[in-house]
């Protein structure tokens, strides 16, 4: 059955819908491999879903590669890991520590001074998404932030913050079942979910429920586990603290509780037998996670999580019977592996389908990460760590207004936009943030953003010379437009934006054409120049401006 | 495939309204804010501004009667008979098609004024244009409008504190999917534009711009929705279009008169924009401008018809809304076109123009002597400016938007003469700040050093000095401030020549940008 035989006629302008918009189908097809053409569609597809943002060199090189290897390429980074943070505060005394290198081997427990290595890592890593490889790497991390999802300003030691993250990354294309156990005795997760102060005599639940609720098993229909799973889950991760001196989890036995732990009917009524000794800590944990793990609901739950971040937020019984299962299934299948899963749904028919296509919200992080990549936006080179994190404290302020606030999410669930029905994406958008993703728009497509001396805008002029025309205004338009929208705009919106914005009123197209033309052999006409700029400036202001830019 | 190429073509995807810079109201609610807020000035005038895109022929517009012969002789294939000119007086006549214009003329609201234009003019569209607009010298780049410069004056810190009590709407209403240099402040827009006229009737029914039923097209739907909640202005635009009930009837097939339709309905309505800037192209008349068989018929008179007919209506219908009182229109087009006319019945790009000041408060009449055609007129003659373009827009802003003397130079950045154009018994002269002051500087005009207060809310905080251009002439400041708080800094600027400089702010997401005269 395919739905868009049931599409009704697309509404005209005559016929407005009142209020809500029309119910839409989610997107067509299962999980057979993609068969059509690989255009420059589908590669920008790939390229909004899988990295910040589809630049015009990401588009011609990974359509150049073929369908198959850009997906490999994609799914299997080889850029080494990014270097750590550096110190490049200035307010606070860190005299261990020279500027420009790294503080995340020192193991100061300073408040203030954490505090601003915890704005260092904010910063750093939002350098880290904007200086990305071609790969899929950076949003699969930032993904795994969504799900792990803990606040730097509870967890407090930016130490534990940032190998907490440095473990995100370094796993976020591995085998989930490890990444689980390295999570659950990861100090910072130790601390944000108290489980240094879980022990045998005053259990904390914190982990132990959020292991089942939020990490693992979800509260999907097929989610069985009780109140009682969550207090035997509790007792089962007692014993575990923090050595402040080295950073790392250690296991107190006289802390753990060491009485046999029995779980539900969900759990098949399994019984985790009490362990003793240095080791038993570690024994038990992984105990409970081959019996969570040992149930359907894991898989189908990462697979829905992933869903919803790559494809669309929209999971009704024809996509859990033709996706999500059979995801689910390979999931199970592959021993929790990532990439197969990731590789089957990155090749499917379904993630190409033209029902799947533009309509993602963008995150803020995507909106302002992709919108500097897609316009080259150049920033000061990385060895000035003072003016690169001047920049990149700017945009990390950027996202927090627009309310993704990279390393504090609101909770532990998340953002909202990956979990909260009905209106998931869209929770990004309301009457504060869309003005205040629209000024950011603008300001980056005027006078930018100046610190130290440097300056980070978008450059239109720089941006259209990578285009194939730029001197026909239709070509152009049609250029620009393939990157930034998914959703193209008519021909009469293009000709009166063509006329009113890049001829200023004049009908023949010959006058853009004229001054692009002297612009590129004679820079040194101010005159010329600054209309050239100008020009361009509106445009891409103007198209950014439009609703059409938000999506991906 | 059918239906693939169907989804992405789908949709006609304009906004009903596009702010210049996308800002929202920051905190204009709060009390402490409203407190800041003093009166603008004391005047209710409103200025419209009508762009002839192209580069009007201006001889074939207002036609030189008392050197007939020459102008004939040198336009042998477009003149207009001297028997079909609509005389305005026994020097000079109008196109024909102007019949509205001529009893506007006849009842004293028509002002026409002789070779309009500025020394060394520039041929281009684009540079001219720009030249009109930002009332720059030929030579000189100047990045900011003038009524850009004018609103930024009247209303210093927008959009900073924007809309608030004592301005509630739009400091200037385009219509068109690009606000325009005219309207471009030193720091931000001072204008929003209405896509088009048809869109403005979409955003007063209420109708949204199509989308594809898909989930892309629910995901843009929606964020049309709120885009359209979140525009600060469409809730004003819509309560003054509803209030006007009635007008009188505009010619039909006139976008110029379309568009005058809604500016008189708005400012009926009571908005209290201070400008509005309407369109109207086709103007780049290289041929056929005439038909060839009886020049006073063909694209140039139907597009001076059109505009003839438009601005009349629009004159009746002011009167007819009893805001006639209110309104002052000019014409202008980036250039006039040459003396002579070519092989195509057409004319090249030229030089000086007259235009049109309109309304009931214009001195009517002709100002300027009639240009003088030589007896054997080259390809590349072209008429010498009588008037500098810039002394009619000094004498609006200080005549009609009642800018006081002394602040005119900041805004016009030279001094100009002032014209005899519109009755300047109606201005009442004050002029106050609106806004949140986030920098300012003191004294102003200075002569070699002048110290700027400013309020920073923290965090990195930057000042920059601008010219005219929009160079940076010195930074001031670029640090991080631990904590809230104004401070001061002093601006040595006797390097720099005299003329206007800007202070810009600018603290994360905030800018702010204050004017500055450098004088002697």
């Amino acid at each position: 059955m395919n739905r868009r035989d049931f599409l009704p006629p697309i509404l005209t302008a005559k016929e407005p819908e009142p209020g809500l918009p029309s119910p839409s189908p989610p997107p067509n097809g299962g999980l057979t491999q993609y068969s059509g053409a690989w255009t420059e569609n589908e590669t920008i597809h790939l390229l909004k879903r899988t990295l910040f943002g589809a630049t015009r060199s990401d588009i011609d090189y990974f359509r150049s590669r073929g369908f198959l290897a850009a997906v490999d390429e994609i799914l299997n980074p080889t850029a080494p890991l990014p270097a750590p943070p550096v110190k490049e505060y200035t307010s606070v005394t860190d005299a261990a520590i020279i500027g420009g290198n790294t503080w995340v081997n020192d193991t100061n427990s300073d408040g203030t001074l954490n505090s601003q290595r915890r704005a260092s890592f904010k910063k750093w890593w939002m350098g880290v998404m904007l200086r990305q490889d071609r790969s899929i790497r950076e949003k699969i991390t930032l993904f795994w932030h969504n799900h792990w999802a803990t606040e730097s300003s509870v967890i407090g030691n930016a130490q534990y913050v940032y190998n907490h993250h440095n473990l995100l990354r370094t796993m976020s294309l591995g085998n989930f079942r490890q990444m689980a156990r390295a999570i659950t005795t990861d100090p910072a997760m130790l601390v944000y979910q108290n489980g240094q102060l879980n022990t045998r005599q005053a259990p904390d639940e914190n982990y132990g429920r959020e292991l089942q609720e939020l990490f693992c098993v979800g509260k999907g229909p097929g989610s069985q586990y009780t109140e009682d799973d969550v207090k035997a889950a509790a007792r089962v991760l007692t014993g575990w603290r923090i050595d402040p001196a080295t950073g790392t989890a250690f296991f107190t036995e006289a802390r753990h509780d060491t009485g046999s732990k029995t779980f539900s009917s969900f759990y098949n009524n399994t019984v985790i037998q009490g362990k003793t000794g240095p080791t038993g800590g570690d024994e038990e944990i992984n105990a409970l996670l081959d019996m969570i793990f040992s149930t359907q609901e894991v898989a189908r739950y990462i697979c829905r999580r992933i869903y919803r971040w790559f494809v669309y937020y929209d999971i009704d019984a024809m996509v859990e019977a033709n996706i999500i299962t059979p995801l689910a299934n390979l999931f199970r299948n592959s021993n929790y592996e990532i990439k197969p899963v990731l590789d089957t749904l990155l090749k499917s028919e379904h993630f190409f389908d033209v029902l799947a296509k533009g309509c993602q919200i963008k995150s803020p992080v995507d909106l302002v990460v992709s919108m500097c990549r897609e316009f080259n936006v150049t920033f000061p080179p990385a060895a000035d760590y003072l003016s690169s994190y001047g920049m990149y404290a700017y945009l990390v302020n950027q996202v927090t207004v627009m309310q993704q606030n990279i390393g504090d999410p609101p909770d532990v669930s998340g953002w909202k936009a990956y979990y909260q029905a009905p209106q998931y994406y869209e929770i990004w958008i309301n009457s504060d943030t869309l003005p205040k993703r629209n000024q950011f728009t603008d300001t980056m497509a005027a006078n930018g953003y100046t610190y130290n001396g440097h300056r980070i805008n978008i450059e239109g002029a720089e941006f259209a010379k990578t285009l194939s025309n730029p001197g026909d205004p239709n070509k152009l338009i049609d250029d620009i437009l393939t990157i930034l929208y998914r959703i193209d705009i008519s021909a009469a919106s293009k000709t009166q934006l063509k006329t009113d914005i890049l001829l200023g009123g004049q009908s023949s197209d010959y006058y853009w054409t004229g001054a692009w033309n002297t612009y590129i052999t004679n820079p040194g006409d101010m005159a010329n120049t600054t209309t050239v700029k100008n020009r361009l400036r509106d445009l891409l202001k103007y198209f950014m401006d439009l609703a059409e830019y938000q999506l991906a | 495939m059918e239906r693939r190429k169907f989804l992405r073509n789908a949709g006609v995807l304009l906004p009903s309204l596009v702010g210049g810079f996308s800002f929202r109201a920051f905190g204009a609610d709060s009390p402490m804010m409203q407190a800041l807020f003093a009166p603008t000035t004391e005047t209710d005038h409103v200025f419209v501004i009508i762009q002839l895109n192209g580069g009007n022929d201006g001889l074939n517009m207002v036609i030189p009667v008392e050197n007939f012969a020459n102008y004939a002789k040198a336009r042998p294939n477009i003149y207009i008979p001297e028997n079909k000119v609509l005389k305005l007086t026994d020097k000079s006549g109008l196109h024909p098609a102007m019949t509205g214009l001529d009893s506007m003329y006849k009842n004293g609201q028509l002002k026409v004024v002789q070779s309009v234009g500025y020394p060394q003019p520039s041929f281009s569209h684009f540079r001219a244009t720009d030249i009109w607009m930002s009332a720059s010298d030929s030579k000189e780049l100047v990045n900011t409008g003038w009524a850009g410069r004018y609103l930024n004056y009247e209303y210093p810190n927008f959009p900073y504190g924007y809309p608030n009590s004592s301005m509630t709407d739009p400091l200037a209403i385009q219509i068109g999917s690009s606000t325009s240099l005219t309207l471009q402040g030193p720091s931000v827009n001072m204008g929003m534009s209405i896509s088009n006229t048809s869109n403005f009737y979409n955003l007063i029914n209420g109708v949204q711009d199509p989308a594809p039923n898909t989930p892309a097209g629910k995901e843009l739907t929606y964020i049309r929705q709120i885009s359209e909640q979140t525009q600060q202005y469409a809730t004003v635009i819509k309560a003054a279009a509803t209030k006007t009930v009635q007008q009188v009837s505009y010619p039909v097939n006139n976008s110029l008169g379309d568009q005058l339709k809604i500016v008189a309905r708005l400012i009926a309505g009571g908005l209290k924009t201070r400008i509005y800037m309407v369109n109207y192209g086709g103007f780049d008349t290289h041929s056929e401008q005439v038909d060839a068989t009886d020049t006073t018929i063909g694209a140039h008179a139907r597009l001076l018809k059109n505009v003839s007919d438009a601005i009349k209506t629009f004159q009746d219908d002011l009167k007819f809304l009893k805001v006639e009182d209110r309104v002052v229109g000019m014409t202008f087009s980036e250039f006039g076109r040459r003396i002579k006319s070519n092989g195509s019945t057409g004319t090249d790009h030229g030089a000086a123009a007259p235009l049109f000041i309109f309304g009931k408060n214009v001195l009517g009449g002709v100002l300027g002597n009639t240009p003088i055609i030589p007896a054997n007129t080259t390809v590349n003659d072209n008429l010498p400016f009588q008037y500098d373009f810039r002394s009619v827009y000094a004498t609006v802003l200080a005549n009609w938007l009642c800018v006081k003397d002394e602040d005119l130079q900041q805004i016009m950045l030279k001094n100009y003469q002032i014209l005899p154009l519109v009755n300047a018994g109606v201005c009442r002269k004050a002029v106050n700040l609106s806004g949140e002051m986030l920098i300012s500087n003191y004294p102003n005009p200075f002569t070699s050093s002048t110290i700027i207060t400013f309020t920073t809310t923290g965090g990195h905080t930057l000042i920059q000095i601008i010219d005219t251009m929009g160079r940076v002439v010195k930074t001031l400041l670029d640090k991080e401030y631990p904590a809230a708080g104004t401070y001061t800094v002093t601006f040595d600027g006797s390097f720099l020549q005299t003329g206007v400089y800007y202070a810009r702010l600018q603290n994360l997401s905030v800018q702010q940008v204050r004017a500055m005269i450098k004088a002697r």
